[in-house]
């Protein structure tokens, strides 16, 4: 890869610094920082998607674990927020390592199932174990604290968000571009060529696995602190595919690719308000229209079609 | 004592028994051909001592140690390549980017330094990415460097298979077929070049229906028919031997 796919970041960083001075009110505050932060959960989920070739409809089950540990930790046990936040994080973390390694055993369309079946679970626990989670109803968050200083208003978590997101995608961009990503690439690319040049397949595809979810717990975590209330709805199996539709639509194997999916699928819902009770109608034949006329995702055909390898 | 050492192997699919009780010995540093007609159990017999399949029953040795049941990352760990006949080539990267897999356990793969850049391991990858050029360089396909993989024609592949497989610095390295599907120029070329590869020290085992590159670069022969071994030996002997003249012409010629 060239030095110019770190022009993409200059740019995500300009226009990241920008942005809060230009937009218009509290509402599109608001949208952007919806959009950023479900643009840092769809980097992590194209790594795995997109780059390791790798499906994981289940990953909204990953945002519920950080969510619920950030809500049920301080408020039960009156944990530190960031402490509720690690935990979540390390327990996404130990109960995806747990369970990648019987399901990377599967492929294709088992491997959709037993991901599809994780997250129900994790669902239904949070649903059902009412006295901890408010069950259906939800609950709410505490604040998050940073060394006695509280992060309140729409500016400070924007600014938060901005950071995580820039350094996402700088990470992201990194790791493509390393003999851990060349890996990954090749497993996506050819299994049996990438193991006898010595992958050790099964390792690299839990171990990417594991970060995806570790990067959706932390982003749960965040969103539920942001919110300030979380619900069983946030890790149900429609937000799973909503993720993994960001990730088609944006591009898969693409970096700039998930910001932009990200950022019309959590845009798409509210511009099409106007359409009253036929907004999905619309937002449906906007994606079969994505998919048919754009089946490699928005940045990939584009890239290509101007001729800009990315 | 002979490099890789194969006893009594066999393998059976169900009823079908691909591989059936063969064993040879090959010394380092030569070039040994296997031979025979379509499905005689050659791909198979690759795919068994490279990992890839493992064996009904018998044995594999590689310098004295048992290797059959390994995976095929354990044996790239020793210093086993193989290409395939079948192109197995990561078409979502660039050419330069498949040779670099090549090395990728002669690599620092640690998943945190790679995520923040550490100087050391950009070095690295900046030398192995001159170092990959050159082993394409070293293929003839200089030209194709920065080339995406799927951009590239069928010939150029089965070379690229090969830069990636001596991109892993292999002791013993496997090619499956190297010439097949290639035009008269593209088969001298890769005639030429698995004699550069023995010539630089590296074992030589290969697949191959080109009778004439065979018998050009081949030290020993061993000849399968319905999965068994018909004959062993050099070029000379494989030529005259009854049995293989039998099997690849008819019993009456």
């Amino acid at each position: 890869m060239k030095k110019s796919v770190y022009f993409g970041l200059y740019l995500v960083v300009a226009l990241l610094a920008v942005l809060p001075f230009v937009v218009p009110n509290s509402f599109y505050l608001d949208l952007v920082i919806r959009m950023a932060i479900n643009a840092v959960i769809v980097l992590g989920l194209n790594l795995l998607i997109g780059f390791a070739g790798q499906i994981s409809l289940g990953h909204a089950g990953f945002l519920g674990i950080g969510a619920y540990a950030s809500a049920v930790l301080p408020t039960h046990f009156g944990w530190h927020p960031l402490l509720a936040m690690g935990a979540g994080a390390a327990a996404t973390g130990i109960l995806a390592a747990l369970v990648a390694r019987p399901i990377f055993k599967l492929k294709g369309h088992y491997l959709a199932m037993a991901t599809l079946g994780l997250g129900i679970i994790i669902n239904i626990a949070l649903r059902n174990e009412a006295q901890w989670t408010g069950g259906p109803d939800g609950m709410p968050v505490p604040a998050m604290g940073l060394f006695g200083f509280e992060l309140s208003s729409d500016k400070q978590w924007y600014w938060v968000v901005a950071l995580l997101l820039s350094v996402s995608v700088w990470a992201s961009l990194n790791l493509i571009d390393s003999p851990f990503g060349r890996a990954l690439r090749a497993l996506h690319g050819s299994e049996v060529a990438s193991q006898v040049v010595g992958v050790d397949v099964v390792r690299y595809k839990v171990a990417i696995f594991v970060l995806s979810a570790v990067f959706a717990s932390l982003m749960g975590s965040v969103t539920a602190h942001y919110v300030g209330f979380v619900s069983p709805n946030f890790a149900d199996f429609f937000h799973s595919i909503e993720l993994v539709t960001m990730v088609v639509i944006g591009g898969m194997a693409s970096v700039y690719g998930s910001l932009v999916g990200a950022v019309l699928l959590t845009a798409l819902p509210q511009a099409l308000a106007t359409f009253e009770g036929w907004e999905t109608v619309v937002f449906g034949a906007i994606l079969m229209g994505c998919m048919i006329f754009l089946p490699k995702g928005l940045v990939p055909t584009l890239a290509a079609k101007f001729g800009k390898g990315e | 004592m002979s490099m890789l050492e194969v006893k009594d192997l066999s393998i059976h699919f169900g009823g079908v028994k691909a591989v059936q009780n063969v064993t040879f010995n090959i010394d380092s540093g030569i070039v040994y051909s296997v031979i025979g007609p379509n499905g005689a159990g050659k791909t198979t017999l690759f795919n068994l001592i490279t990992g890839v399949y493992k064996p009904t029953t018998g044995e594999i040795k590689l310098d004295g140690e048992a290797i059959h049941g390994k995976s095929p990352n354990q044996l790239a760990e020793r210093g086993v390549a193989r290409t395939f006949q079948n192109l197995q080539i990561c078409m979502n990267m660039s050419a330069v980017e498949n040779v670099m897999v090549g090395a990728h356990l002669r690599l620092d793969r640690n998943l945190v330094k790679a995520a923040l850049r550490f100087p050391g391991l950009k070095k690295g990858d900046r030398e192995l990415r001159d170092e990959a050029a050159q082993l394409m360089d070293f293929v003839g396909l200089s030209q194709y460097v920065e080339t995406r993989a799927d951009a590239m024609s069928y010939g150029a592949l089965k070379r690229l298979e090969i830069a990636r497989a001596l991109a892993m610095k292999p002791r013993l390295i496997f090619l499956d077929e190297p010439a097949a599907g290639l035009n008269p120029k593209e088969t001298i070329e890769v005639d030429h070049l698995v004699r550069k590869i023995a010539d630089s020290g590296v074992t030589v085992v290969l697949v191959e229906h080109d009778m004439k590159m065979v018998m050009n670069l081949s030290d020993r022969i061993l000849v399968l028919d319905y999965g068994k071994k018909l004959a062993e030996g050099t070029g000379e002997e494989i030529r005259k031997n009854p049995d293989v003249i039998a099997a690849y012409l008819g019993a009456h010629a």
